[in-house]
């Protein structure tokens, strides 16, 4: 138990470092390497927080589907992508500004307040509860069939906005 | 023990790298994987809340579940705009997309 807080700190260093070369390095395959790196250290932390499926989830979707898709766009897009000039806008200091200010804003509020411990105990089969949760009427059944037409919707919907043809007239 | 505000200022650094890479990068696609990063911030928030609120209500998780299917949906919607704007105007630079600019 007393490993977690440096498994913690490892973990976070290196997903906020890979995390910072997926928003400065030039070239977009490199950054989408990153950031499966990045996704990555978010899933130990998924486990470090007794959240196994998520982890799981974390992997399977985000990696293996997200991470990917965007490599396929990367190299679909590729000519561009190798354009000389920066890879940022004129604008970009201005961006790390806000991006500063929210960290800091957010961080010394969050540090300011007096959160809950950990509470003890084992968290117990969380696959088992959530499975039944997301099928029980009483709890998360509509907002779990709203995700599925939703991702129905956005299939189709991707498919009709990607679909050459008739479009580009 | 790690306490629930290193979990919380990870989140947020992770989210503000993803704010700074949606403001300041000039290439669509990496607008999305800006995106990306932050929705997985929140998705760090939502479980580390889940886990050191009440473990046994299994709320936290549920709506993490929900806010997976949201990036899903989000990335293939977004590469697909992506990819259709590229086909047309062959472009995929956040600045030349003006074609919706007053």
């Amino acid at each position: 138990m007393s490993a977690t807080p440096i498994i913690f700190l490892v973990v976070a260093a290196l997903t906020l470092a890979a995390a910072f070369l997926v928003v400065t390095v030039r070239n977009l395959i490199h950054a989408a390497v990153w950031l499966v790196a990045a996704l990555f250290g978010v899933a130990v932390i998924f486990v470090l927080l007794d959240a196994g499926f998520m982890a799981t989830v974390q992997v399977v979707l985000y990696i293996g589907a997200i991470a990917i898709l965007i490599v396929f766009a990367v190299m679909l897009t590729r000519r561009v992508m190798q354009d000389v000039g920066p890879q940022r806008n004129a604008n970009w200091w201005l961006g790390a500004i806000v991006a500063i200010v929210f960290f800091v804003a957010i961080s010394s509020l969050l540090w300011r307040t007096a959160w809950p411990a950990l509470p003890g105990g084992d968290v117990g089969d969380t696959v088992l509860a959530l499975g039944r949760s997301l099928v029980d009427p009483n709890k998360y059944v509509i907002p779990f069939e709203v995700a599925s037409v939703m991702l129905i919707i956005a299939l189709i919907g991707s498919i009709a906005v990607a679909l050459p043809g008739k479009q580009s007239e | 023990m790690v306490p629930l505000s290193w979990y919380l200022t990870f989140a947020a650094a992770l989210f503000a790298l993803g704010l700074y890479a949606v403001l300041a990068r000039k290439n669509a696609v990496a607008i999305l994987m800006g995106v990306e990063i932050m929705l997985n911030a929140v998705i760090v928030n939502l479980v580390a809340f889940w886990r050191y609120g009440n473990p046994a209500d299994i709320a936290g998780q549920a709506f993490a579940v929900i806010v997976f299917a949201v990036a899903a949906a989000e990335a293939a919607v977004g590469l697909a705009l992506i990819i259709s704007i590229y086909r047309q105007r062959a472009t995929v630079m956040a600045e030349q997309i003006d074609l919706m600019k007053w």
